[in-house]
């Protein structure tokens, strides 16, 4: 059983929603990341969710674009990312952690090879967020091949038809986009309609369901939480680096908190089982 | 798809390409995020009824005659050819066009298929601001609202343009991620288009993108090619031995190229921004120099370095200045039906001078890139051949940049 299904399947005896953080790797130095991951373990996160930097990220906002720039500052390209998971893996085997990114820099590296290495480094799954199912063939074999989850997005604008195919490709669990729009979308979700989605999802498969965009504070992600499996949160997070930028301790002091927040909200939203 | 000559020795239909999905050979494709997989099967839809609909095609060819002020001439630069003593040198004039190059063949295209479906606003990116200005001018005349994005340093070297848009009730964003220039302006076109796929249709400029648009943008454009054909033979009484266009995203160059893709007797000339140099690394070359990755929707040669980050490009050009190509022109380039090659800056802007000196006509700099290559070409085939470049647009827009390169005050 893959790290990813086995934490699922423990959240979902305890009655419990997966909380997903996110966060670009390298922002807004190298050296931030792996003890940022510790951190957010620590404060409850379940899953961990790593930005692979790319230039020209068109899924994503302003503040995740950001985040993008400020890592390749430094350089910090994909295999700069699986060192990181690397090393975190030193200290955490029982979190899973799942790559989020765009096709180019898997292009470049060579599927064969990005999929050898993450495997290796400890990498459980990865979104490529300009992947749509039809496009995967060839990268989905390599991944597969070595075990690792395929995750994909399904969108507000997502058909029936096309609903079923991801779902039958997806692996891991299944990402529900809760707004038409890029990462970071302030308010307008409406969670009501999100739910009848995600309960759509839940009759196509029996993977987990996650919801994520826009979800900005404990709240939402207690209201979320209570209509899908895992809460995915991202550029509330990321808004702290860019707030305290020269402040690293401040922005993981801050991090950390809403994390906790989020956790303690997500926690008392649920019914056990 | 196999490059050896025993594949191009079998006769190839070109208009069989792209493939359903969007394939040219293993180029081109469907690199988006999920929200515009439907919007984009919308579009194809629409594209794949209308294009064969008599209304939608007599509507097209009037706006392009009675509108744009088509078919655009066919003519000889008599001088120019004098000067540099080789085959005879035609040129396509697409700088006739209203609003000056050829970007209006498929704004006018796109937004009759745009109200058709029945979207409100439009959106666009833009470089030079010649997209921008021919969107602004169908949406004003269709009355749809418009909003233009364009790299925050585009906005500095094409300030006229930037005005001309406004006049034309468009909005224009200023961008100021990333490079700020033409491949930012797409990214940010592309973020507003996942925001309002309801009510908005994207306008892309260029023979780029996800599928439909690299197939529609083509067949918009071939009306320069199919026009070029007749004229030719009308005067010479045969088909030219060369055609030769400047290639940014590459949509004046396919429009003049597609037409003649299954005759093996034209030779085929794509000309790339070489800025500075290739061997400077400061230029927008990505078939001279670059390799094959994703972005933007498609798959096709870029400009990158060894982590798959797109790099900046240089030209002296705004609407050349663009890290990738429509995936046509990478599937041509791999298959040797066309060959890309590319020209300096300071070449463009001897060629910009020698046109505007001989013949009368300030073509645009990106223009002055094929111009160029043109010269040195029409000296190879000798007098008995002749060649057309693609005039793909005038050079009014430019004079700001020419006079400060050269140290002229206006």
């Amino acid at each position: 059983m893959s790290r990813l299904a086995e934490r699922f399947r423990n959240l979902q005896h305890q009655g419990r929603t997966a909380l997903i953080p996110y966060v670009t790797a390298g922002d807004p130095e190298p050296g931030f990341t792996v003890p940022l991951m510790h951190a957010m373990v620590a404060s409850g996160a379940d899953v961990l969710e790593l930005g692979v930097p790319f230039s020209d990220p068109i899924g994503d906002g302003p503040v995740i674009q950001q985040a993008c720039e400020r890592a390749l500052r430094h350089g910090t390209g994909i295999r700069d990312v699986l060192g990181m998971v690397r090393r975190f893996r030193e200290q955490d085997a029982e979190t899973p952690v799942v790559l989020m990114g765009y096709m180019n820099p898997v292009e470049i590296m060579g599927y064969a090879a990005f999929a050898r290495e993450a495997l290796e480094s400890g990498v459980d799954g990865a979104l490529i967020v300009d992947m749509p199912p039809e496009e995967m063939a060839e990268v989905a074999e390599y991944l597969e091949g070595e075990g690792l989850d395929s995750i994909f997005l399904v969108a507000p604008t997502t058909t029936e038809e096309r609903m079923q195919l991801i779902c039958d490709k997806a692996r891991g669990f299944v990402y529900y986009v809760s707004v038409k729009g890029v990462t970071g979308g302030d308010g307008g979700l409406d969670v009501e309609a999100v739910g009848g989605r995600v309960q759509r999802l839940r009759s196509m498969t029996g993977l987990p369901v996650g919801v994520g965009f826009g979800i900005s504070d404990a709240d939402m992600a207690a209201r979320m939480g209570a209509v899908a499996d895992a809460v995915i949160v991202g550029s509330a997070l990321v808004r702290r680096i860019e707030a305290n930028q020269g402040d690293a301790e401040r922005a993981r002091c801050e991090i950390t908190t809403l994390v906790a927040d989020m956790r303690r909200a997500l926690d008392a939203g649920t019914v056990p089982a | 798809m196999s490059n050896t000559s025993e594949a191009t020795r079998q006769p190839i239909d070109f208009a069989s390409f792209p493939d359903a999905r969007g394939h040219f050979g293993k180029y081109g494709g469907q690199f988006v995020p999920e929200t515009l997989m439907a919007p984009l099967r919308e579009l194809a839809e629409a594209y794949a009824r209308y294009r064969e609909d008599p209304e939608f095609v007599a509507e097209f060819q009037s706006d392009c005659k009675d509108f744009v002020g088509r078919p655009s001439p066919l003519y000889l630069a008599a001088r120019w050819t004098r000067e540099t003593g080789g085959a005879r040198i035609y040129l396509k004039r697409e700088d006739l066009n209203h609003t000056g190059a050829h970007k209006v063949n498929n704004t006018i295209g796109q937004a009759l298929l745009a109200k058709r479906m029945g979207k409100t606003r439009v959106i666009a990116e833009t470089g030079a601001g010649q997209h921008g200005v021919a969107t602004a001018t169908v949406a004003a005349r269709l009355g749809l609202e418009c909003v233009v994005y364009m790299g925050a340093d585009d906005i500095q070297r094409q300030a006229p343009n930037v005005y001309r848009m406004r006049l034309l009730g468009a909005e224009v964003v200023p961008v100021t991620s990333g490079s700020r220039t033409l491949k930012d302006a797409l990214n940010e076109a592309m973020r507003d288009w996942v925001a309002h796929v309801d009510d908005t249709f994207y306008i892309i400029g260029t023979v780029a993108g996800p599928h439909p648009y690299p197939m529609m943008v083509r067949d918009f454009q071939s009306i320069i090619g199919r026009e070029t054909r007749e004229q030719m033979l009308a005067v010479e009484g045969r088909l030219p031995d060369a055609l030769v266009a400047c290639v940014g995203g590459g949509s004046n160059a396919i429009g003049l190229f597609h037409p003649f893709l299954g005759d093996e007797s034209v030779s085929l000339y794509g000309v790339e921004a070489g800025g500075h140099g290739i061997a400077t690394g400061e230029h927008a070359a990505p078939l001279s120099a670059g390799r094959p990755g994703v972005l933007h929707g498609n798959r096709t040669y870029l400009m990158e370095d060894d982590n798959g980050q797109i790099i900046g490009t240089h030209s002296v050009s705004a609407g050349l200045d663009y890290p990738g190509v429509g995936p046509e022109h990478a599937w041509l380039k791999d298959i040797n039906r066309a060959v890309y090659t590319s020209v300096t800056d300071d070449e463009a802007m001897k060629a910009f001078h020698a046109l505007t000196r001989t013949e009368g006509i300030i073509p645009a700099l990106e223009t002055a890139h094929a111009l160029a290559y043109a010269e040195k070409l029409a000296r190879e085939l000798g007098p008995d051949r002749c060649l057309v470049v693609n005039l793909s647009g005038r050079g009014d827009k430019d004079i700001q940049t020419v006079a400060e390169r050269e140290g002229i005050e206006l």
